[in-house]
């Protein structure tokens, strides 16, 4: 694509700006396997990014490099405009990148509340001491956050069961929930590692309808992997392929679609 | 009828995420408090503050310690006799150099220095987990007992090896030693109690205790959303440490008097503390005190039944004991993994709703 410093408004309205995060020739191995292999693409200020490919084909690897779960062997990720040194997951955290897991992490044993006032973690500035004295400034910080995380109960629709132990809902409550949690850091960019696997098509609804007000309203960037061709299609303005550790496309979904290796790797093609 | 929340509305989040959120159980909080300063010191006797309250009160502060560790943390620990153990000999030789100084002063800082030795002592936590941590601090607790009956500059070169508190008084009131009386034993680890109990709920209810209960339910996904885990587990062993300490120092110098290491904060002093929080409830600081309370009651009790009702000689009745306690540590993990404190929440809930259950 030209386009490529330059920002655009697209069709319903919502602006995209510069390149937030680059990804420059990242190769990941283990040991002898490669899962990714020399791929490059950028995210863009404000966009959906979408990661599509068969299984094995190294999503959720990339998704780990970009939060800092793996350390890839060569390349750089750049981050509005500067480097990232390796750094551990929690620092990545601290720069405004929240996700969510494939496998649900929640925390199991915490109330809904927790969980998500967990997600504020990074937000909370005063020390141990005053917290164990609950005064002042520790209950303010905690009552200010307690508004920020209830704003976020309200617009993901999950206020009847805040105080509800994680462990007693169902399945797509919980990923509600851990949508819930990485919102609550307020990220610069969120990533979702398939969102709506296992969902039935009432819930996959809700939750683009979630994916995409809060691209809207907060503005957020955000990368998810998912299988779902229609969801993908219809939610993001730009969708990478990969297939083997290898990137074999990139662009708009219209571009992607007609692309023949896609297909290919897709539909199975004979090898002769 | 009475245990009701309708009508008790919350109208600020501070009011939501207060400690008791129905009025009857704050209400009953508050009577509790006001006996246990206002009325039992004045009835207390000999018995009741040697055999019951004065080692439930200092077995609460243990259990709350290490149940910050285990149960909130998720990091296992078999260490506790050991840093009781520091805890002891920290507020002897504070006691000893310097006998100016506060009691109250010296039980407080050998919390620090046990935090400080529950900090070295946690470093393997960043590497090891579970099963294999629980053998490292198996290791702290040997190594500590040991340290202790070598080094004879922690003993003050006494002859037995053993420590013994001198007698020290707060405002004029003997609080260690032999002629220390009943109520005055009973009040200090009261103060102690209640304190600790309040800076221990604070911390679990705010950011420190949600760093903790991420770190033990996911690490991985903790780390993720922002907690550094080297510092959740170092807090934790800190934090807890310093309430373990401080159980040490009062199970010396104002329980005991005159301790023996081996003997007292031996590993079976791990295991009972362990015990304590396994039925009493794992996470929770009620939970800390039903096990203890029930640790320590129950021995009391099953002697008063086995001895004095039934007539059993003392020696059936100490190995009863054990079978018992034993019985009833499996019962509870496999029937209620999450102790007391939730077969409690469980009846406030069923009483919450009360007699019409649908």
């Amino acid at each position: 694509m030209s386009a490529q410093a330059e920002e655009y408004v697209t069709e319903d309205g919502r602006k995209i700006g510069g390149v937030m995060m680059e990804m420059k020739n990242i190769t990941l191995r283990f040991g002898g396997v490669v899962a990714i292999k020399d791929i490059s693409f950028d995210i863009r200020e404000g966009e959906i990014r979408a990661i599509i490919g068969p299984n094995g084909a190294g999503k959720s690897s990339m998704l780990n490099v970009i939060s800092g779960f793996y350390n890839p062997q060569e390349g750089d990720v750049i981050f509005r405009g500067k480097k990232r040194p390796q750094m551990r997951p929690y620092k990545v955290a601290q720069q405004g990148i929240a996700r969510t897991f494939q496998n649900i992490a929640l925390f199991e044993g915490m109330s809904v509340l927790d969980n998500v006032m967990t997600g504020r973690l990074t937000h909370m500035k005063t020390g141990m001491f005053g917290q164990a004295m609950w005064w002042g400034k520790a209950q303010d910080e905690e009552v200010y956050n307690r508004e920020k995380v209830e704003e976020i109960i309200d617009f993901l629709e999950i206020q009847a069961i805040r105080k509800t132990p994680v462990g007693r809902l169902p399945y797509g409550l919980k990923k509600r929930v851990e949508l819930a949690r990485a919102l609550a850091a307020e990220p610069k960019l969120l990533l979702l590692d398939e969102p709506m696997a296992g969902m039935n098509v009432e819930e996959k609804e809700d939750m683009s309808r979630f994916i995409l007000d809060v691209n809207d309203e907060f503005g957020t960037t955000i990368a998810l992997i998912e299988h779902d061709m229609g969801v993908v299609m219809d939610l993001s303005d730009r969708v990478v392929v990969m297939d083997y550790g290898k990137k074999i496309g990139d662009g708009t979904p219209d571009e992607v679609r007609s692309n023949q290796e896609v297909i290919d790797a897709y539909l199975g093609v004979a090898h002769d | 009828m009475l245990y009701r929340e309708a009508g008790d509305f919350k109208t600020t989040y501070v009011e939501d995420g207060q400690t008791f959120p129905i009025k009857f159980d704050r209400i009953a909080y508050y009577i509790l408090l006001a006996v246990a300063f206002g009325v039992v010191p004045f009835i207390i006797n000999d018995y009741w503050a040697n055999a019951v309250l004065v080692p439930f009160l200092i077995y609460a502060v243990a259990a709350i310690g290490l149940n910050i560790l285990v149960g909130y943390a998720g990091q296992v620990s078999l260490g506790t006799g050991g840093f009781m153990a520091v805890g002891a000999y920290a507020c002897y030789k504070l006691m000893t150099s310097f006998p100016e100084v506060s009691i109250l002063i010296h039980v407080v800082l050998a919390g620090v220095i046990t935090a400080a030795v529950g900090v070295l002592f946690g470093l393997p936590s960043l590497r090891i987990k579970g099963f294999y941590l629980a053998v490292a601090t198996l290791a702290a607790q040997f190594f500590l007992v040991w340290l202790f009956n070598k080094v004879p500059w922690f003993y003050n070169y006494s002859a037995s090896g053993q420590i013994s508190a001198p007698e020290r008084t707060v405002f004029g009131i003997e609080v260690t030693g032999a002629n220390t009386d009943a109520w005055a034993k009973y009040l200090v680890c009261l103060i102690f109690v209640t304190a600790c109990a309040w800076l221990a709920r604070n911390l679990t209810r705010g950011t420190t205790g949600r760093t903790w209960m991420a770190i033990r339910d996911m690490d991985i996904a903790a780390e993720i959303i922002g907690v550094n885990p080297l510092k959740a587990k170092l807090t934790a062993f800190a934090v807890s440490s310093f309430f373990v300490g401080i159980a040490g120092a009062l199970f010396f110098a104002v329980y005991l008097g005159s301790v023996e290491v081996g003997e007292v904060f031996g590993i079976n002093k791990s295991f009972l503390v362990l015990f304590m929080i396994i039925i009493g409830g794992l996470g929770s600081i009620f939970g800390s005190f039903a096990g203890a309370a029930f640790m320590v009651l129950m021995p009391v009790l099953l002697k008063n039944i086995l001895v004095g009702g039934l007539g059993w000689p003392t020696d059936i009745a100490a190995h009863f004991e054990l079978v018992i306690v034993g019985g009833l540590i499996v019962v509870f993990l496999i029937l209620e993994p999450h102790g007391l404190a939730q077969l409690w929440r469980v009846a406030k809930e069923k009483l919450r709703l009360w007699p019409f259950p649908h």
